[in-house]
């Protein structure tokens, strides 16, 4: 009732009633309600569409899958479940070999990348600000400028009349071009070279909340640096070490561009599979199998990610 | 601490940035060169940046997607400040832990899973209501908030959370009606969030070539479809041209962005 008569009767005018709304006791539910009823229509329900259609069989029609139930003639309702396609996953090794590979790339590549960006995060958290700013701000603007073209410019420095291969040619190094692009390493390279701010930022972020005076209590009672930093520093970092390894990691797994331009015919990633089920063969419930198996191999990864978010919550500079 | 540590510690750094910046900078150099063979250096031109002016494919699809960015950008932010505000303000709900799980996934979901799933969704929803209608802008739109309001909803988070609240109880004593607390107070300190937050989701959807293949139609070809279908066929200085046009453009946002955001907190003094 209150309501109504604020917009048709009172003087009060449309932006305040607005503003009323969204802040007063409907506003609330409303903050809450309009994010919550977005991702379960279009984050959750998907995920349960995508299970159901696992389980349906392809057929060339729109669309191409058969339906899970179905009301025959006389009124009695019919359920097929196709177990088929998770068969076939089980017995083409091609899958296997394919989730396999990219589990052991995103695994490589994450060590990597932590090893890299660690060292990166410490020293960042180390210098003062000016330079701090400057040097933060140079690790986000890769990562703002487009992914696709990142992994393009590797392809003119990695191919064998590329800058890499030129470079080695004129030093002197090497008599032939080396075969660099659509290799594995290639496929490492890519991955960590785009994926590196994801590692350096939720590192950054615990390192520089991290109390400097422990150090330095710990050199007063005599410890040596590095195990001060293997027995102060490292666990205190391990938060953002978890975050960011997940970062990393469970996007990579999945991934479908660095392997699809960087790779060769031998770097299958399981991203690329479910590419090609479902652009090429036009198998939707075989895309929809591998993406669930997907799911299922990411779920412990997933699990600890949310836990470092929740405990960081609203701490990481992203 | 010995002088050596910093040193090695800072030579590691310089490698890092090295890694990071060197084959931008070579894209960059080599879109002003003459020679098509993109690795060969035949001399400076500029020739690249006309024909990609007059390549129609490119600026359509460049159209195309700026416009599905920027309502993406927008309509992110507001979904995705309703979320942060849910996180920091709200306290313990029924269904908080799903609401979490829902908006820090996608920040990490594998691009193919969150694109097929869409898709999938979308052809459910068509047959079921009959809405959205075949596929195209409509639905590169609504895949894309999905995963942008959760970025958004990060950065806004962390904002929110610095936010020193007895400036809203001091108002709200005061005697301030909640909307004007939220217009007055709240919404100019989290200002710099909402507009990083709207930069980051308008280049995540501007970038994004995985979820877009999954749920575009016919005719909704966007800019990363045109360059990843031509860098498949190989090496094009027009493309290292376009690159040097969205390095320089996403450098002058930043920077502009960090001027603003300094300007802002200067004033504030």
């Amino acid at each position: 009732m209150s309501r109504w008569s604020a917009i048709n009767g009172s003087s009060r005018g449309a932006g305040e009633w607005l503003g009323d709304v969204l802040t007063g006791h409907h506003g609330r539910r409303l903050v809450i309600v309009l994010p919550y009823l977005w991702l379960l229509l279009f984050f959750f329900l998907p995920f349960v569409i995508v299970l159901k259609i696992s389980l349906a069989e392809v057929l060339l029609a729109r669309p191409p899958y058969s339906p899970l139930w179905q009301y025959l003639q006389d009124g009695t309702l019919q359920i097929q479940l196709h177990l088929d396609n998770y068969l076939r996953l089980w017995e083409d090794p091609l899958y296997f070999i394919a989730y396999l590979k990219s589990l052991k790339i995103a695994g490589i590549s994450t060590l990597v990348c932590l090893l890299i960006g660690y060292p990166m995060a410490y020293a960042i958290a180390r210098t003062r600000d000016p330079l701090r700013n400057i040097l933060l701000m140079l690790i986000i603007l890769p990562f703002w400028t487009s992914f696709l073209i990142r992994v393009y410019a590797w392809i003119g420095i990695l191919k064998s009349n590329g800058l890499l291969n030129n470079l080695l040619l004129a030093l002197g190094l090497i008599d032939q071009p080396l075969a660099l692009l659509h290799t594995d390493f290639a496929v490492y390279l890519g991955i960590v070279y785009s994926y590196l701010p994801f590692m350096v930022l939720p590192l950054y972020a615990t390192l520089s909340r991290m109390d400097r005076t422990l150090l330095e209590a710990a050199a007063d009672l005599g410890c040596k640096p590095w195990k001060a930093f293997l027995s102060v520093t490292l666990p205190l970092s391990l938060p953002g070490i978890i975050a960011g390894c997940m970062l990393v990691f469970i996007p990579a797994v999945g991934e479908f561009v660095i392997p699809d331009l960087l790779g060769g015919p031998d770097s299958l990633m399981i991203g690329k599979v479910l590419w090609t089920e479902f652009f090429s063969n036009r198998d939707w419930p075989a895309a929809s199998a591998v993406a669930v198996v997907m799911l299922v191999l990411l779920v412990v990864p997933l699990t600890l990610f949310q836990r470092a978010q929740e405990k960081s919550e609203g701490k990481t500079p992203l | 601490m010995s002088n050596r540590r910093p040193f090695l510690l800072f030579a590691l750094l310089a490698f890092g940035y090295a890694f990071l910046y060197i084959p931008i900078i070579a894209l960059i150099v080599y879109s002003f060169n003459v020679s098509r063979l993109v690795t060969v250096w035949g001399g400076f031109s500029t020739k690249w940046y006309g024909e990609l002016l007059h390549n129609d494919q490119i600026l359509s699809a460049a159209w195309l997607s700026l416009r599905i960015a920027s309502i993406n950008a927008t309509l992110s932010v507001v979904l995705g400040t309703f979320a942060a505000l849910t996180l920091v303000r709200f306290g313990k709900f029924r269904g908080r832990t799903l609401f979490f799980t829902m908006v820090s996934a996608p920040l990490v979901m594998p691009d193919v899973i969150l694109g097929l799933a869409s898709l999938l969704l979308f052809v459910t929803m068509e047959h079921l209501i009959g809405w959205p209608a075949g596929r195209g802008i409509t639905t590169i739109t609504l895949a894309h908030i999905t995963f942008s309001a959760a970025f958004v909803t990060v950065v806004v988070q962390s904002r929110l959370s610095q936010l020193d609240i007895s400036l809203e109880e001091a108002a709200m004593d005061l005697g301030a009606r909640p909307w004007k607390i939220f217009l007055l107070i709240t919404l100019p300190i989290i200002a710099p969030a909402l507009l990083a937050g709207w930069l980051l989701a308008f280049t995540l959807s501007l970038d994004d070539l995985v979820i877009a293949s999954f749920v575009a139609g016919p005719g909704s070809t966007t800019l990363p479809m045109v360059v990843y279908s031509s860098v498949r066929l190989g090496v094009s200085p027009q493309i290292n041209a376009l690159a040097t046009l969205i390095v320089a453009i996403v450098t002058l946002c930043i920077l502009l962005s960090v001027w603003l955001v300094h300007r802002q907190e200067s004033q504030r003094l």
